[in-house]
């Protein structure tokens, strides 16, 4: 069975050189997990297109089709790869706004590979003062090893090698997080919830 | 009355109206809300319901007094709620609260339950929100027994305990009120109505159809697990949330203002998403009848349909026109449409009287039969 990674990307330009690292961190991946043997299947969520929807749903509390669908793709997978820009020493708000009304339990358990893209290397830290806490929070297994990627990193040939060398050391630790973790099933807070409640009612009335 | 009942169920906001930037004095909405269920009455719904809230800007605080008046003002509606909160309401109070109206309203009444899911409310009433789950099971256990037993010896968790303490008055003919549970999206509370093969009602309004449908199969299922009869043999109640003009574009372009800056969807998706979306409807009473009459696809026969009329600051008059058009042109054609195909299996709206030739036939409600699990 084919391990299913989705990338969440919250880049708002095109080209984003949000969704130039999430596309670089998806390929290493795939390439690591591949040479474990797995089969891979990788799929994007972008935000952008969603955005609208994102505010709706925390508005009126319930998701459109297209977002819906958006929360099934992230609920089905084995791992997620999520990437965000860095904006006023934060995720975005848009990112933030998506794991919001993301239903709850959706990444219990779910290995996470962080990645945050900025003007300037001074925000590096973004990685593990605002996504790894956050993801923490949501009881995901966040990979050690997350990737900052400034517009620098982009510029000179030295700092594109390093670059590289960041993603594909990322790429590995997070490829035997998968693997170690196996295929995911997903949370049915449904069914859990009626199970606790017969449980209750059946020791109420006994 | 046979078959489905149909009536409306007020949340009793005071809320301004937002062409005139004019809200209600609370005596003008609760005296409004009066002239709403006689009006109901009058044009041939079965059925008017109350909110509870504690909070501004709601006005109904105390369900059975506001239903106490109105049943000295109307002669054949059932009084009901939508919802009483068995959380932070004491059972014992919400017994003899009901006990009361159904005599005073000679067995023109029944309730609908639900959890309250505001927080702030738990402890003005010494409870805890964090025990809203266990303390909806532990009070609905207990009241079950007030209305069905002559002395009851009780002890729980969340309440004193009760020796030898009988009901005063106890219910008329000693048949309790049919108990609803309602419910947004809490599949517990599903689960309880199918414990004890109570009613459901799915508010179905505000949230997409979708939503709905999971509730009402989940509650159909366990109804049937736990020994109460098929799956159609439920009861089931909807909500629905319309305005009607004759013209439909007549009533979206009146309605939008009151849409736009309506509480809970003013400002997120547009009028024509969340028509779309969820169970809304606002145009013709064509169109109301062919929109309701498709909750059925999803919800099977059911026995009760209610529709919220009066939300958001709409003025008493144009809410008196709706309940002229909504029992005039609307529920008279849902009455045939929905009699049309319905399964033998689904039963008629319950009633007081039906409830009591049920109990002299002997074919009244069974107590839930819990299956035995290995280990319980």
């Amino acid at each position: 069975m084919a391990t299913k990674i989705v990338i969440i990307t919250a880049g708002l330009r095109e080209p984003s050189s949000t969704r130039l690292l999430a596309d670089r961190l998806g390929t290493s991946v795939r390439t690591e997990l591949t040479l474990a043997g797995s089969t891979v299947e990788s799929s994007f969520v972008e935000l952008r297109p969603l955005g609208h929807a994102i505010i709706d749903a925390m508005l009126s509390g319930f998701p459109t089709a297209p977002l819906e669908e958006a929360f099934g793709t992230v609920a089905e997978a084995d791992g997620v790869i999520a990437v965000t820009p860095a904006f006023n020493a934060s995720f975005s708000g848009l990112f933030k706004a998506f794991f919001d009304v993301l239903p709850e339990d959706t990444l219990s358990d779910m290995p996470v590979l962080i990645g945050a893209s900025g003007g300037t290397e001074r925000h590096s830290l973004v990685l593990e003062h605002a996504l790894r806490p956050m993801f923490s929070y949501l009881h995901a297994i966040v990979s050690p090893r997350g990737v900052y990627a400034a517009t620098d990193d982009f510029g000179s040939h030295e700092s594109g090698a390093a670059l590289a060398d960041r993603i594909s050391r990322a790429a590995a630790d997070y490829a035997r997080l998968v693997q170690g973790c196996g295929p995911r099933q997903p949370h049915d807070a449904f069914a859990e919830d009626v199970a606790a409640m017969e449980r209750l009612l059946q020791r109420d009335s006994s | 009355m046979t078959g489905m009942q149909f009536g409306i169920f007020t949340v009793g906001d005071v809320t301004p109206d937002p062409t005139t930037d004019r809200a209600p004095t609370e005596a003008e909405r609760i005296r409004a809300t009066v002239a709403i269920a006689r009006k109901a009455e009058e044009v041939g719904l079965d059925v008017f319901a109350t909110g509870e809230h504690h909070n501004p800007p709601f006005v109904p605080s105390s369900p059975t007094t506001l239903l106490g008046y109105i049943a000295a003002v109307t002669e054949r509606i059932i009084l009901s709620t939508s919802t009483t909160l068995i959380t932070t309401n004491d059972p014992v109070k919400i017994a003899e609260d009901f006990s009361v109206l159904q005599h005073l309203a000679d067995g023109r009444t029944d309730v609908m339950l639900g959890r309250g899911n505001t927080g702030p409310v738990y402890p003005w009433f010494g409870q805890d929100i964090r025990q809203a789950i266990p303390l909806t099971v532990e009070h609905y256990g207990l009241l079950r027994r007030l209305w069905r037993e002559e002395v009851v010896d009780w002890e729980g968790k969340l309440r004193t305990p009760l020796q030898s303490f009988t009901l005063a008055p106890r219910p008329l003919d000693g048949i309790p009120p049919f108990v609803w549970h309602g419910s947004i999206r809490t599949p517990e509370i599903a689960e309880l109505a199918a414990y004890y093969g109570d009613g459901y009602f799915a508010n179905h309004i505000f949230w997409p159809a979708s939503h709905t449908r999971t509730m009402i199969e989940l509650y159909r299922k366990r109804f049937e697990h736990y020994g109460h009869g098929t799956p159609e043999a439920a009861v089931v109640g909807l909500g629905g949330h319309v305005f009607i003009r004759p013209n439909s574009q007549d009533a979206v372009r009146e309605f939008r203002p009151y849409f736009d800056n309506g509480p809970v969807y003013g400002h997120g998706p547009s009028l024509e998403e969340f028509t779309s979306l969820t169970p809304l409807t606002v145009g013709s009473p064509q169109q109301v009848i062919d929109k309701t009459l498709g909750f059925r696809d999803y919800a099977g026969d059911y026995q009760r349909q209610l529709f919220l009329v009066d939300h958001a600051g709409l003025p008493l008059k144009t809410v008196l026109e709706q309940l002229d058009l909504l029992g005039g042109e609307v529920v008279p054609v849902l009455r045939k449409e929905f009699a049309v195909g319905r399964s033998p299996d689904a039963p008629d709206a319950p009633t007081h009287q039906s409830l009591l030739r049920a109990r002299d036939a002997g074919t009244g409600p069974q107590t839930p039969q819990t299956p035995q699990t290995p280990g319980s």
